[in-house]
């Protein structure tokens, strides 16, 4: 009898959960679309109880930048703010469809800047943008793929954990930006300051391709990403094998996909693409190895992904909406004088809201009469 | 070699220094007994430092600032558990937006109290204990929250291996399945369990925010949740090893500090560090585990190929950045100590989703 309980929401005994035998098509796309209209209504909440006339606030975020007055500025912002976001998602996706749970972006995304950077301070002023910029790209590849290696060969090799792992290198990357941007990287023309040489200023290593619109090689990293993982979902055996690792791991151990061999390749790939995407801010939006350049764009990723549904095109729009909610967020912080913190509220929540929806997605909720005992 | 570090003080602050980790860890422990993993903790952990920290600012007692902590963890745990429990998401997912949702909760609360100090919180002098000499002042002279966290991993102990409601929980975690055909509310269990580890992280934000710093800073727990989570592993599931595990990360913090601190040239060290733990994990290989499995060696191997690399290095005499890897100290050795420790032990049910189909 209790089991009919143990289940049903909170006290009501009449509404019971049935596994669907399949995911909900319909559900599985609504459960994004519902999740952010509850963040906006909790979201309005949340600005309410902070003093702030919910409604504008809302409009700054969402409408604001998009359709104001001032959306010349604010639009090219959505593909600088947008493109970090979606390369990292992208990679975390393929991991997390495989159960590899690299969190630990953000310290890839740093190490990826760092080799990045400096390949190209170790060149300068040497002006060859045909061998520095692609170096650049190369090492930054390579810094996010071998920090990303660790958790990988780790688990691989002696079965550790490779969600603390690829966290606890985050602290370590970032002890290692605070120890490069004021030590061995600092710029020695600076009088002093903290932080590199900019690197956006420096022709041969600058991402910028057109700054007034926002264009970077970060943009242009993420799209290649997006049909690559695409193409990879919807042509390739790989894609198979990382989405029946998720799904069933006995029956893709049976039917002969090594295990080690998907460990390694998610990890890897999303590290290089997090060190892609590290590289091309510092050498584009950010300009320099500063001890702050990083802004938590490899956990925000993790939102996108879930957001996007783990899917190549779904994150590229929840890179976007995301963007939006920093780019809105900082309109509301001048305007209205809404605190920063907020909106990183606002994003937890919508992930909140859509881990939560997301139940309709795998179970039918069915209304009982009074069961039989 | 350790002129300018006073032993005593050492292992006096090493009590200090573990209990937050402590605290949050013997809660997970707790929650993971039960099945359900909450990758959480450091969520948790920060909102119950500005929980616990405000509301020791507002009453001025900080005894209220610990239980509102407490209220405040458990709060946070209790979403999580709904959304796991009752709503069946993916638990480590959850866990993540937990974190993610924390972080972005205390920097909001925290914005009014950047830089404002905590009421103090004396230390309380056992009356005969406290007065032994050497044991008294390592021992005997902390806070009471100190005895509080020693207090809490005991009773999990006895709770967990001494009474019936314990042996529930172990059975919940260890197979859903055969505790739900026995008659047990899984679900009930582990939410009460959730809100338990929730209430724990809670205090050992708090004891952050108001005894160690003691003020708020929105960086305040750096790490310290997936720290406590890495112990638990450590600890194999065992409140005892715990115990310890939390007292030896408490030990090299502090010596981290003192090194830190007394400007003692890090690389003069290190060799001798690597080749101990290298010796260490051999005689624990050989006496404990009576095997050595090619895991093992291969762990020694690249420990005493460490200090010879260290040593090599300072031979050299090219220049290492102390305070670098001094700092980044804590989250390496979590990473070493994962790495040795990856047992079993593991509750059979731990991450798994339950739904009662039938």
């Amino acid at each position: 009898m209790h089991n009919l309980y143990d289940n049903s929401i909170a006290g009501a005994a009449m509404i019971k959960l049935e596994k669907r035998p399949q995911p909900s098509q319909f559900w599985s796309l609504a459960a994004p679309i519902v999740a952010v209209m509850l963040t906006m209504i909790f979201g309005a909440a949340l600005f309410a109880a902070l003093g702030k006339p919910p409604i504008e606030a809302l409009g700054k975020i969402f409408w604001e930048p998009l359709f104001g007055e001032f959306n010349f500025f604010y639009l090219p912002q959505l593909l600088i703010k947008g493109a970090p976001l979606v390369a990292i998602a992208l990679g975390l996706s393929l991991g997390f469809k495989a159960g590899v749970w690299n969190i630990g972006a953000e310290g890839q995304y740093i190490i990826g800047a760092l080799c990045g950077a400096g390949v190209a301070l170790a060149l300068y002023p040497m002006e060859a943008r045909w061998l520095i910029f692609p170096a650049m790209l190369i090492a930054g590849a390579f810094g996010g793929f071998a920090w990303a290696m660790i958790p990988g060969l780790l688990r691989v090799k002696f079965g550790t954990n490779e969600i603390l792992v690829s966290l606890m290198l985050v602290y370590v990357a970032e002890q290692l930006l605070a120890s490069m941007a004021l030590g061995l990287m600092k710029n020695p023309d600076g009088f002093g300051f903290p932080g590199s040489r900019n690197l956006s200023q420096y022709s041969s290593a600058s991402s910028w391709i057109d700054q007034s619109n926002g264009m970077h090689w970060g943009v242009v990293i993420a799209l290649i990403g997006v049909i690559f993982a695409y193409t990879l979902f919807a042509k390739h055996i790989l894609g198979f094998q990382i989405k029946l690792a998720g799904q069933a791991p006995r029956a893709a151990a049976f039917s002969g996909v090594s295990p080690a061999r998907l460990v390694l390749f998610c990890l890897g790939t999303s590290g290089a693409l997090a060190g892609l995407a590290g590289l091309t801010e510092v050498a584009g939006p950010a300009g320099l190895v500063s001890i702050d350049f990083n802004v938590g764009y490899g956990f925000t990723a993790i939102i996108v992904a879930f957001l996007g549904r783990l899917h190549p095109v779904g994150i590229l729009f929840a890179g976007a909406l995301m963007a939006l909610t920093y780019i809105g967020g900082d309109v509301a912080q001048s305007s209205l004088g809404l605190p920063g913190a907020a909106i990183q509220v606002f994003q937890g929540m919508l992930l909140f809201f859509l881990l939560g929806v997301d139940v309709l997605t795998n179970y039918r909720v069915s209304m009982k009469q009074g069961s039989v005992a | 070699m350790f002129g300018s570090i006073d032993p005593l003080l050492l292992l006096a602050s090493l009590m200090v220094a573990a209990t937050p980790i402590m605290l949050a860890a013997i809660g997970e422990l707790v929650v993971e007994r039960s099945g359900v993993l909450n990758l959480g903790v450091e969520g948790m952990m920060i909102t119950g430092s500005i929980v616990g920290f405000i509301a020791a600012i507002m009453t001025g007692s900080p005894w209220l600032g610990f239980i509102a902590a407490a209220f405040g963890g458990a709060a946070m745990a209790l979403l999580f558990g709904m959304l796991t429990q009752l709503l069946m998401s993916n638990q480590v997912a959850t866990g993540l937006a937990l974190t993610l949702f924390g972080l972005g909760l205390a920097a909001l609360m925290g914005q009014g109290y950047l830089g404002v100090k905590a009421p103090s919180f004396p230390d309380w002098d056992i009356p005969l204990l406290g007065d032994i000499p050497i044991i008294g002042p390592i021992v005997f002279q902390h806070d009471p929250m100190v005895y509080v966290g020693l207090t809490i991993v005991a009773g999990v102990w006895f709770f967990l291996n001494k009474t019936r409601a314990g042996l529930v929980l172990r059975a919940v975690g260890e197979n859903h399945e055969a505790a739900h055909a026995l008659g047990y509310h899984v679900v009930r269990v582990r939410l009460l369990a959730i809100m338990f580890g929730g209430a724990c992280a809670g205090l050992g934000g708090a004891y952050l925010s108001i005894v160690r710093v003691p003020t708020y800073a929105d960086s305040l727990t750096a790490g310290a949740g997936w720290i406590a989570l890495a112990i638990v592993v450590f600890a194999s599931w065992k409140p005892g090893r715990l115990l310890l595990g939390a007292y030896i990360f408490g030990g090299m913090t502090v010596l981290q500090l003192n090194l830190q601190a007394a400007g003692l040239p890090l690389l003069d060290v290190l060799p001798w560090i690597f080749g101990v733990i290298a010796v260490l994990i051999l005689i624990w290989g050989i006496t404990v585990s009576r095997s050595l499995s090619n895991n093992l060696i291969t762990i020694v191997a690249s420990f005493a190929s460490f200090a010879v690399l260290a040593s090599g290095y300072r031979a050299l005499g090219w220049s290492f950045n102390d305070q670098l890897w001094l700092s980044a100290s804590p989250y390496i050795a979590t990473i070493v100590v994962l790495v040795i420790i990856s047992a079993g032990g593991a509750p059979g049910s731990l991450g798994k989703t339950f739904h009662a189909s039938r």
